[in-house]
């Protein structure tokens, strides 16, 4: 099933706010092979973290399994780096929509706030809904 | 260490296995099962269970931040291009990173990336800018 063109330029609802701390990014670094101390800058690629709650909330609301989707491109912009301590939340807005061979190909934003409203980080993402194989 | 144009970073493999993508899943949060499940991954049409792209591209964070001794990253950005296959034995598979300096200016150091798994080139155009 297709998804609804009609999303592109919808915002979906913030995340609920999320606090950083030492052992989750200690948690996230040691995933990847990585030491982690207190004060260590935090992986580049944390804010995932918040940004895959946001998608999973999007595909939710759209009724799209999570098994059909691959991811295309992911980028991340930084407005200044990200700490524990901080409480940030992810909002996410549709950009694009288009329909390649049968998949749809779903461009997504979001930004990542701090509790006093600035943006921290922007991450985009492309993701792919696979198609199902016709029978 | 000071960044200049032009210089090789040297080439960082690191290992994949099915425990890696278990655990990067829990960190993450992203249980998607065509990172777990080969029935699943097999059902969508992938060849068998791929790692996380953000797993790769996390390992791609790690030679940066290895090269760069943690400098402030800001901008990062990758294409998927080819899957990761994670097959279910005890080697798995390896990642590989290596980059190029491309430029150092107004206190930002642009690095190009290879990423690769097996002999096959797996992130399309993956670059990252650090403060220098």
């Amino acid at each position: 099933m297709a998804v609804d063109g009609s999303l592109v330029g919808r915002a979906f609802p913030p995340t609920r706010p999320y606090r950083v701390t030492d052992e989750k990014v200690r948690e996230f670094a040691a995933a990847t092979g990585m030491g982690w101390e207190s004060g260590d800058a935090v992986p580049a690629t944390f804010p995932i973290v918040l940004a895959f709650d946001a998608m999973n909330a999007f595909l939710d609301d759209v009724q799209v399994e999570l098994s059909r989707i691959v991811h295309g491109e992911q980028k991340f912009s930084y407005a200044r780096p990200i700490a524990p301590g901080d409480v940030l939340t992810a909002t996410l807005t549709v950009a694009s929509l288009r329909q390649i061979g049968g998949n749809d190909i779903i461009g997504t934003v979001s930004e990542i706030t701090d509790d006093s409203g600035a943006v921290v980080c922007t991450t985009s993402a492309t993701l792919v809904h696979r198609a199902a194989e016709v029978a | 260490m000071t960044l200049e144009a032009g210089a090789e970073l040297a080439p960082k493999t690191y290992p994949v296995t099915r425990a890696s993508l278990v655990r990067y899943a829990g960190a993450s949060g992203d249980f998607n099962p065509i990172h777990w499940s080969d029935r699943i991954a097999t059902a969508v049409g992938l060849p068998g269970v791929i790692a996380h792209g953000m797993f790769t591209m996390a390992l791609v964070a790690r030679a940066v931040s290895e090269w760069t001794d943690g400098a402030e990253v800001v901008d990062f950005g990758a294409k998927f291009t080819n899957p990761v296959v994670v097959p279910d034995d005890d080697e798995g598979t390896t990642v590989t990173v290596s980059g190029t300096v491309k430029s150092v200016e107004d206190g930002l150091a642009t690095i190009a990336l290879t990423v690769v798994s097996g002999d096959q080139k797996v992130l399309g155009m993956p670059k990252v800018s650090v403060r220098a």
